[in-house]
């Protein structure tokens, strides 16, 4: 695995308050337990770990058109959004 | 009109992180004012304070609320923890917590959430702020948290009078319970001032002592800061004696008023009124008081005026008054005062114990009143007033009766 996926899978797993080992790709945040406000708390966290910025506003509906925001349906795309970012910062 | 009976309290303060460690600090006459620990401590020229020492919020909150609580919310809440315990509520879920609320007095609010954001942005150049900066920061969030844990879903907010944010608090709860407008009301206040910020703001006024805090005493420095909690269970009497709970102490008399004059300086026309105004409030003359917990914070100009309302409104009764500022034990908790202080009363009343005034060297003829030097005494006190005087002048004092 990853160093982004490892730490992605870390600091979800740490707001989740389950052992990373239980994460799959597949896995959902709301799925885990997290609410609203997890959520603004596990972007924060990877905010700071990466050192990025994430596009992400706690108002998104969902609806945007796609390519606009940060897709956090589920822990594989969190991965690949945190990947996305790291590549755009290294251009 | 409904009589008003405390029937729990909790605290954290610098003396204990709870209400018997408080009392005993009391008969002992100990001071928890210090050389403060903190960051950049020594860019601060007045660095004594009253800390909580050793405080360990992982002790009392889990890893996924912690982050939500500032510094004045986890003492408020484990304050009002005790407090429930003690008065033996079952709360959560009950027809009595549907009309049950919340009334807490604090000014800074979360104010070392502030201090350590503003710290981030401005001194680190971070651009990013944690996402519960908001909801820990806010003056009400002691209230909310409060009124969360245990389910009370009635009357909740906070009051904000500078230092008298808890004696307007517990008094409005005391109101709200006396008119029938809510059954039961978790009271108090809240404070965590002490960060660099929030003691380098103080500094500014030049009224913080570098010495020791010695209330009406003739060679008195000025103030020094504490931090901490406490939290009260009122009740109606006649719900507390339907369920056999026991009482504390009853508050009978409750006044505000304001000197509209200026806005640090006091006034003793404010404050008489506001003495005499819970008094009249309470259907009591002045010489049915035994005690009286003073706002004396140390400084030259409040202890001077504060007692001179106490001759002005008890006259020839003010020589056989007991009053005392546990000020110099505990530090001055600004917003969160009033409400560690009336521990001071519930001591009085309740054993017959009136907690000293610390520090005190030499008697001031300008104050002349037997503030309790030093040494707590044994003393009958059937009833006590508590003062608050803040900042701005705004003035409320509470009135409590032996249970």
């Amino acid at each position: 695995m990853s160093f982004v996926a490892e730490t992605v899978i870390r600091i979800i797993a740490d707001k989740a308050m389950v052992l990373p080992e239980t994460l799959t790709p597949d896995s959902t945040l709301s799925g885990l337990g997290i609410d609203s406000l997890g959520m603004v708390e596990a972007i924060f966290a990877l905010e700071e770990a990466f050192d990025i910025s994430i596009p992400f506003s706690a108002q998104d509906t969902g609806a945007e058109s796609p390519g606009q925001g940060f897709d956090i349906s589920t822990i594989g795309a969190i991965i690949a959004g945190v990947e996305g970012l790291l590549a755009q910062r290294a251009a | 009109m409904n009589r008003v009976v405390i029937t729990g309290a909790g605290t954290v303060n610098a003396l204990a992180g709870d209400v018997a460690g408080t009392f005993q600090a009391f008969r002992d006459g100990r001071v928890a004012i210090a050389p403060l620990n903190l960051r950049d401590v020594d860019r601060l020229s007045s660095p004594l304070g009253a800390q909580v020492q050793g405080w360990d919020p992982s002790a009392h909150f889990d890893a996924r609320s912690l982050p939500l609580y500032d510094r004045f919310t986890q003492f408020a809440l484990v304050a009002a923890c005790q407090a429930v315990l003690q008065a033996g509520l079952d709360l959560a879920g009950s027809t009595l917590a549907a009309r049950a609320g919340v009334i807490m007095g604090n000014a800074g609010g979360g104010l070392t959430t502030v201090d350590e954001t503003y710290r981030d942005v401005y001194a680190l150049g971070k651009n990013r702020v944690h996402p519960f900066t908001v909801p820990r920061l806010m003056t009400s969030a002691a209230a909310s948290h409060i009124g969360m844990a245990h389910g009370l879903l009635g009357p909740t907010f906070t009051v904000s009078t500078a230092c008298a944010s808890s004696n307007h608090a517990m008094g409005l709860a005391f109101q709200m319970i006396r008119s029938g407008a809510a059954p039961v009301m978790l009271t108090g206040g809240a404070e965590a001032m002490l960060c660099f910020g929030g003691i380098k703001a103080w500094e500014g006024l030049r009224v913080m002592t570098s010495d020791a805090v010695r209330p009406f005493s003739a060679d008195r420095s000025g103030m020094a800061q504490g931090e901490g909690a406490a939290v009260f269970v009122f009740e109606d009497l006649a719900h507390a004696r339907a369920r056999g709970a026991a009482v504390l102490a009853e508050v009978v008399g409750f006044a505000m008023t304001a000197d509209a004059h200026n806005i640090v300086l006091p006034s003793k026309d404010g404050a008489e009124r506001a003495m005499a105004g819970a008094l009249a409030d309470a259907g009591l003359g002045a010489g049915a008081v035994d005690y009286i917990n003073a706002h004396g914070t140390g400084t030259q100009a409040n202890d001077k005026v504060e007692s001179a309302a106490i001759h002005g409104v008890f006259g020839a009764h003010a020589a056989r008054l007991l009053v005392s500022s546990t000020k110099s034990m505990h530090g001055h908790l600004i917003g969160g005062t009033g409400a560690v202080e009336l521990l001071a009363c519930l001591l009085a009343l309740g054993e017959g114990v009136v907690a000293p005034t610390a520090g005190h060297r030499a008697f001031d003829p300008d104050c002349g009143l037997d503030v309790v030097p030093n040494q707590a005494r044994r003393a009958p006190v059937t009833l006590a007033l508590s003062n608050a005087f803040a900042f701005g002048g705004l003035n409320a004092v509470l009135a409590l009766r032996a249970p």
